[in-house]
């Protein structure tokens, strides 16, 4: 501290502190819904769910399966497949430097993180989207990560659990990125021939190809609340049938009144229901009380 | 303007008008008029084949959507006997835009489904231009099912520009309609043959095109999403169509280089359209060949080669 400074009255000397006092970006965070200011590592501690309103913020892929399997046992499988530009596809931007800029920004290196670990000691495969990866679309990387995940499930005798997040097929991979559905619902029917529960858990927002394959094909389909789940996009509707849409239209309330979901979990309740559910799937006696 | 020719057709056009006009004067005036129409001819059909040598993707999209296109019914009024068609999805409606039942080819008992579009205004109408909803895929499976249980082989006619996407559509579950179907269509142990025969648009077509053989007409297109769509998503606008049609590879012949699909089907000279029969003894000659091959092989055999098949979709590197 200079001789100056020292000399300084305080309220002048609070006030330059005040200025270069560095606060770390995003520690406090404004819930879209119901704008309550939240400190940070208390919205982490909830699994970025509002503890105000329960607004369900969207979440990173990886660190939603950190949370969810039990801590430490994570694995990843088929972390070595990584994306290729067969088609040599250019918009604004060539595909192959949207990938590069993309897997920057994520640190992952494409849209799915598929892990093997345990959920209550129950040994899993889980699965999840990765959102800002490209919209979570789904092009070769996803639809093989995927399909060996299952091949995992089945060779070691497994449930599947995959949390999907995503806008659909990845365009910049034309046909291919379509076939990926069928590669992914082929691999679900081995997997249901193999007698292994298949969880499927949709979440913001869940469409397209994603919606239409993999995601809609669960023994049991749970939405989080209020998450976006359809076919189509609501602006295409839109623009097709020339009206405004009900209230709350594709959200997973409106899918669970309509019957294309079994429940709607609260995020913070996951571990325990979908742990709960495939102990009784797999006709395992029920868990111990959960110390996570 | 001849709407019978597309944009990038009309120089062809302007000549069938001038030999048309030549054809009608010949029958009052002898002098030479029918060399002048022979000279004609062949210098329409010399354009024909240089234009339709050297078309743009979106051509081709624009020819797969051609009004005068052969659709699924008229290939089963034409390549089948006995067809008996089958209507509903036994929980909620018979959808239109989807058709199917069981019939013979050449005499052997198949089943046969298909998209359908509609000729005029009204039938298009009431075909909902060939975009099926919920229980259009869901009547599907269930002629698959039954299929599967007399032991018949599914032969699927591919021609829509995709799902529907209304409110009605979201409300019965669409996007579980479609994956019910990807999801049945790889286990059943009849064997599948689809042909794309027009417009392949995304999942709409997928939902009936899981298959031990992907046969393709020369101009029909499959994409994932249309050409429209996909510029105005990523070029932001959908005067961008052309560009997008060349970067997504939606024709026959980019597939088949990608591996997506077995076989193209040559089309005539000026598309389908232009000779109907010639196209239909096309389609039917590889449809009889494909079948040959897929029946000689057990069930065993045949599931084995189609969970190869799909498996091996999609290009990654494995480091």
């Amino acid at each position: 501290m200079s001789w100056f400074e020292k000399i300084m009255p305080s309220r002048i000397k609070t006030e330059r502190e005040g200025r270069t006092r560095s606060v770390p970006e995003g520690l406090w965070i404004k819930c879209e819904a119901c704008d309550a200011v939240l400190y940070r590592p208390e919205l982490e501690r909830h699994l970025h769910v509002c503890p105000k309103c329960s607004h369900h913020m969207r979440i990173h892929g990886r660190e939603r399966l950190k949370r969810f399997l039990d801590p430490g046992s994570g694995s990843e499988l088929a972390a070595n497949i990584t994306p290729e530009d067969p088609l040599r596809f250019r918009d604004s931007k060539r595909y192959r430097d949207r990938l590069l800029a993309t897997q920057k920004a994520t640190g992952e290196t494409d849209a799915l993180v598929v892990m093997a670990g345990t959920l209550l000691e129950l040994e899993v495969v889980a699965a999840a989207f990765e959102f800002r990866f490209m919209g979570g679309s789904m092009g070769s990387v996803v639809g093989e990560r995927f399909v060996r995940g299952v091949n995992h499930c089945v060779e070691f005798h497994m449930p599947l659990v995959c949390f999907s997040a995503s806008g659909g097929a990845r365009m910049q991979e034309g046909l291919l990125s379509l076939m990926q559905m069928a590669k992914t619902s082929a691999a679900l029917g081995r997997l249901a021939r193999a007698q292994l529960p298949f969880i499927s858990v949709l979440t913001d927002p869940t469409t397209g190809g994603v919606s239409a394959s993999l995601a809609m094909l669960g023994d049991v389909n749970i939405g989080e609340p209020r998450a976006l789940i359809g076919f189509a996009g609501p602006r295409v509707i839109e623009q097709t049938v020339r009206e405004t849409l009900p209230e709350g239209f594709q959200r997973s309330e409106f899918l669970l009144e309509k019957g294309a979901i079994d429940m709607i979990v609260d995020r913070r309740d996951q571990r325990e229901r979908i742990g709960s559910l495939l102990r009784l799937m797999m006709r395992q006696p029920a868990a111990v009380a959960s110390v996570a | 303007m001849d709407l019978n020719f597309l944009d990038f057709e009309q120089p062809i056009a302007e000549l069938e008008a001038k030999i048309e006009e030549l054809r009608f004067l010949g029958n009052d005036s002898a002098i030479n008029i029918v060399e002048e129409v022979n000279r004609l001819r062949a210098k329409s059909r010399a354009l024909t084949r240089s234009i339709f040598s050297n078309l743009t993707p979106w051509q081709v999209a624009q020819l797969a959507r051609h009004p005068q296109r052969p659709y699924t019914l008229d290939y089963i009024a034409l390549l089948c006997t006995d067809f008996q068609e089958l209507h509903g999805d036994r929980m909620y409606a018979d959808d239109l835009a989807i058709v199917g039942g069981p019939a013979r080819i050449d005499g052997r008992p198949v089943m046969i489904i298909g998209h359908q579009k509609g000729r005029d205004t009204k039938e298009r109408v009431r075909r909902n231009y060939g975009m099926p909803k919920p229980e259009g895929y869901r009547k599907a499976l269930r002629l698959m099912r039954t299929a599967e249980r007399f032991s018949l082989p599914i032969i699927t006619f591919i021609d829509t520009p995709g799902a529907y996407p209304g409110i009605g559509s979201e409300e019965r579950n669409q996007s579980e309609a479609i994956a019910r179907n990807l999801f049945e269509m790889a286990q059943l142990s009849v064997p599948i043959i689809s042909t794309v025969i027009g417009e392949g648009g995304s999942g709409g077509a997928l939902a009936i095109g899981v298959c031990d053989r992907l046969l393709m007409l020369q101009y029909s297109v499959y994409s994932v999403i249309s050409p429209e769509g996909c510029a105005s998503i990523l070029w932001k606008s959908p005067d961008k169509k052309e560009i997008a049609a060349e970067a997504m590879g939606i024709t026959a012949e980019r597939l088949k280089s990608l591996r997506l699909i077995d076989e193209i089907l040559p089309e005539p000279l000026g598309g389908a359209h232009r000779d109907v029969q010639a196209t239909l003894e096309t389609v039917k000659g590889a449809l009889l060949r494909h079948l040959d091959l897929l029946t000689a092989l057990s069930p065993t055999e045949r599931l084995a080669q189609r969970a190869q098949r799909i498996d091996s979709f999609g290009v990654f590197r494995v480091a």
